[in-house]
């Protein structure tokens, strides 16, 4: 039933942070690469070796440049489904096909029953959904569902793709239901936020904001003064007090 | 939002044919003969299902479409699609009853016409229950899609009793030209207030950034359109709004108008007074769609 279940205790979902994802696409590549190989239909492209190749991803990472001035910076901005508590995908669904679990909060679609409506996709506030272009179903994150529950893969293996994979561990994976887990002391700590509250979709997934910056006021580190030894030795010494006796 | 043909007339056509529907069930269009009664009916009917057969062109699965009919608690695609059934069936057994020549009781002709309604709402619900698009998710959506079927299904109903020359009345002509004119008043009024309604968020909150300052898009995460850059990006229907809103305008409520003051009563003029409604609406629900901004797009730099 595309009813949403009570709020789950367990919800199962990302912290990403923001101050340390460098964009390097590694998530997005591990994402696909798990997703067209593993659970349900393939995640296809069309005309991917064509002159404008497109096709469904799962995860993507954005670059924005916020601030002005000397405290304006790059931030990558890694974007999947936020398995929300208020999930609106799940409602709108006509079919029943898109659901929230009512064990772990975690957001699927049942390929089988998907009729490729779209209407998931414009309710989506966040741009988590896409569809299949060969399959002509609704494709979206599945937390790595297969991974996570996966008792035939390795103890480090079990979490998401993209969480295995990302080399500055920029993304964490864990219990946000549970006050002490790993994850919901990282948020408590770093005032993890929601994207677009006003969205009422009570986001599981977190984003961590980028760290402030060290104070503007600091002096700048100077790499030359670094290079130069401010009292010669040697010949630059013999150099330079014969050239001061010269006067 | 891209704009799908197949939904510009599935809302189009089964707003239309419901909305003659209503008029008929109120006893607008005397049904004598047999005849006139299954060429109306078919007509009625094959208005709301073609409609409803043509919005499953959409779909990457058609043949699941039956499985849309599950849902009706929560969605309100689900909910328009179980009452359009309803009422399709409703409307069946009613025609089989006159042709019949038996007395539908009043109370029946009441349900029925209540759910014809019901259904144009649902209809309008699908896309005004969307948060994600600001000017849709407006209270004079779904009174815009009721006064347009209910506008168009009396000018269809005044052609089909030219047609069948039964007599049409000054005061049912102008009753036609009062809810046209009112119909077309709602959507101007739904253009300037809808139109302005813009989403609470910004660039800002969508990254949740804005402590930072400004923020700008500095690179997108792939280098060809994506999904929804192609679903919810569409911006021609921007730039040529207004030329498009007063071709609308014209052709579906002028036109019609017009003709309703000017030849009431001949077949030919009411006939091309329906089809260039159709067409009218046709680009109203065009622009409809594709004027629309959906929020994800504050994600690719614009403003929503």
């Amino acid at each position: 039933m595309t009813m949403l279940p009570e709020p789950s205790a367990i919800k199962l979902g990302l912290v990403i942070d923001l101050d340390i994802c460098v964009g390097c696409q590694a998530c997005v590549v591990n994402c696909k690469e798990w997703n067209t190989s593993g659970y349900g239909a393939p995640l296809a492209d069309s005309d991917a070796y064509g002159e404008s190749p497109t096709g469904a991803w799962l995860n993507r990472v954005h670059a924005y440049e916020a601030g002005d001035g000397a405290n304006s910076r790059t931030v990558h901005f890694p974007k999947s489904c936020l398995h929300c508590e208020e999930a609106p995908c799940v409602t709108v669904c006509p079919t029943g096909a898109s659901f929230k679990r009512a064990e772990d909060g975690i957001v699927l679609v049942n390929e089988d029953w998907c009729i490729g409506c779209g209407l998931c996709a414009w309710s989506c506030p966040y741009g988590a959904r896409e569809l299949d272009p060969a399959e002509g179903v609704m494709k979206k994150c599945t937390l790595c569902v297969d991974r996570i529950y996966n008792d035939n893969l390795p103890q480090e293996d079990q979490v998401p793709a993209c969480v295995r994979t990302c080399p500055t561990n920029a993304r964490h994976f864990g219990d946000l239901g549970d006050p002490n887990s790993e994850v919901s002391q990282m948020v408590a700590a770093r005032s993890g936020m929601d994207l677009m509250p006003e969205q009422g979709t009570k986001p599981v997934n977190k984003y961590l904001p980028p760290r402030p910056r060290r104070a503007a006021d600091e002096a700048p580190v100077s790499l030359v003064a670094m290079a130069e030894a401010d009292t010669p030795t040697g010949f630059w010494k013999w150099v330079d007090s014969a050239l001061d006796r010269l006067g | 939002m891209r704009p799908a043909w197949s939904i510009i007339f599935f809302t189009t056509m089964s707003g239309l044919g419901l909305g003659l529907a209503g008029w008929i069930i109120l006893g607008l269009l005397p049904l004598m003969t047999p005849a006139s009664v299954m060429g109306v009916g078919i007509a009625t009917l094959t208005l709301i299902g073609a409609g409803l057969i043509s919005s499953t062109f959409h779909l990457g699965h058609p043949e699941r479409a039956w499985r849309a009919l599950s849902q009706w608690r929560s969605s309100w695609l689900s909910r328009e699609g179980v009452l359009a059934v309803i009422v399709m069936v409703g409307l069946a057994a009613w025609f089989l009853a006159a042709y019949g020549g038996l007395r539908v009781p009043f109370w029946a002709n009441l349900v029925l016409l209540v759910l014809l309604y019901v259904t144009v709402y649902a209809t309008s619900m699908i896309y005004a229950s969307l948060k994600t698009v600001a000017r849709w998710h407006h209270p004079l959506t779904p009174v815009c899609y009721l006064m347009f079927a209910a506008a168009g299904g009396l000018l269809a109903t005044l052609a089909l009793l030219a047609i069948l020359r039964l007599p049409i009345t000054a005061a049912l002509a102008q009753a036609a030209i009062v809810l046209m004119l009112s119909a077309w008043g709602v959507k101007l009024a739904w253009w300037r207030l809808a139109g302005m309604a813009q989403h609470a968020g910004s660039i800002e909150s969508a990254t949740g950034l804005g402590q930072l300052g400004a923020v700008r898009p500095l690179m997108p995460p792939h280098t060809e359109e994506n999904y929804l850059q192609h679903e919810m990006g569409f911006v021609v229907a921007r730039k040529h709004a207004d030329k498009l809103r007063m071709i609308a305008l014209a052709l579906g409520g002028g036109l019609p108008v017009l003709v309703l003051l000017l030849a009431p009563a001949s077949a030919g003029a009411l006939a091309v007074a329906v089809l260039a409604h159709v067409a009218g609406m046709f680009v109203e629900r065009w622009l409809f769609f594709a004027e629309a901004k959906h929020v994800v797009t504050l994600y690719y730099g614009e403003a929503a």
